[in-house]
């Protein structure tokens, strides 16, 4: 067997010789868990909305308590299990995001309040809002230049 | 039925996410970003307020959603404080999300102990 390949060559080799089948698979589990976790989120939503509160009261509500069970059940080790088989399934619904939060900063306690948990909660949720926030603010500001409705 | 339509449109969304974790080398964390980027440009380009309309939580809940809830606000903040509220309405409009995050964040991360991997 040679041993000169390029990156690029051995990348397409692994590519070739690993198995294809499982990612339709992923894509159906991703599928069924994101929107399983999309129908609680509804279900949390209709509640808000059926104690009278306004469409921005309930979007906020329903963020609010989706992030509680998100890192709640991450706490309880549980959305870690789910995560290993559901993929982008638990990753990008909101609970994800709490779950993004909460794995870090409990791995890295060890290392303290402030640099260990204080600093790690934000390793992935950090970039998260860095992007989103800038990308609102030019969207403001665009809409600004330009004027809305 | 409103459940329907939102484990459709919040399945489908995160079937795309997986699309690309298996098929690109974009770690989650960058999918994550690309997605609350894409929620601020579909919301501002007028393409993701009728997906929220037709999905519900379907729609709000994944991190595109986010991104849309950044992006109402930031537009909502421009009606009302001009260029100001560019800047303010964007946290302005997703403050209960980012406040719990931080928050039961800290907490859970306080009370849990990580299990043996």
């Amino acid at each position: 067997m040679q041993q000169n390949f390029t990156n690029q060559e051995y990348a397409k080799y692994v590519q070739k010789k690993s198995p294809n089948s499982p990612i339709i698979r992923n894509i159906i589990i991703a599928f069924i868990v994101g929107g399983l976790i999309c129908v609680v989120g509804q279900v949390v939503s209709n509640f808000f909305k059926a104690r009278g509160l306004s469409t921005e009261q309930v979007a906020g509500a329903t963020a609010i308590i989706m992030i509680f069970l998100g890192a709640f059940f991450t706490g309880l080790d549980l959305y870690d299990s789910l995560a290993k088989y559901a993929g982008a399934g638990t990753i990008v619904p909101i609970t994800g995001f709490a779950n993004a939060i909460v794995s870090p900063a409990m791995e890295f306690k060890s290392e303290g309040y402030v640099l260990g948990v204080g600093a790690k909660m934000f390793v992935i949720a950090g970039p998260v809002l860095v992007y989103g926030i800038i990308a609102s603010i030019a969207a403001g500001i665009t809409f600004f230049i330009i004027g809305i409705k | 039925m409103e459940f329907i339509r939102a484990f459709i449109v919040g399945g489908s969304i995160c079937a795309i996410g997986q699309i690309l974790i298996d098929k690109t080398k974009l770690t989650p964390a960058r999918i994550l970003v690309l997605f609350v980027i894409l929620g601020v440009f579909l919301t501002a380009i007028g393409l993701y307020e009728p997906l929220v309309k037709y999905g519900g939580a379907g729609a709000t809940v994944p991190i595109p959603g986010f991104g849309y809830a950044l992006a109402k606000g930031a537009m909502k903040g421009v009606k009302e404080n001009g260029l100001l509220g560019a800047f303010t309405g964007g946290i302005t409009g997703t403050a209960g999300g980012i406040a719990a995050a931080v928050f039961f964040g800290y907490i859970i991360a306080l009370v849990f102990n990580p299990k043996g991997k």
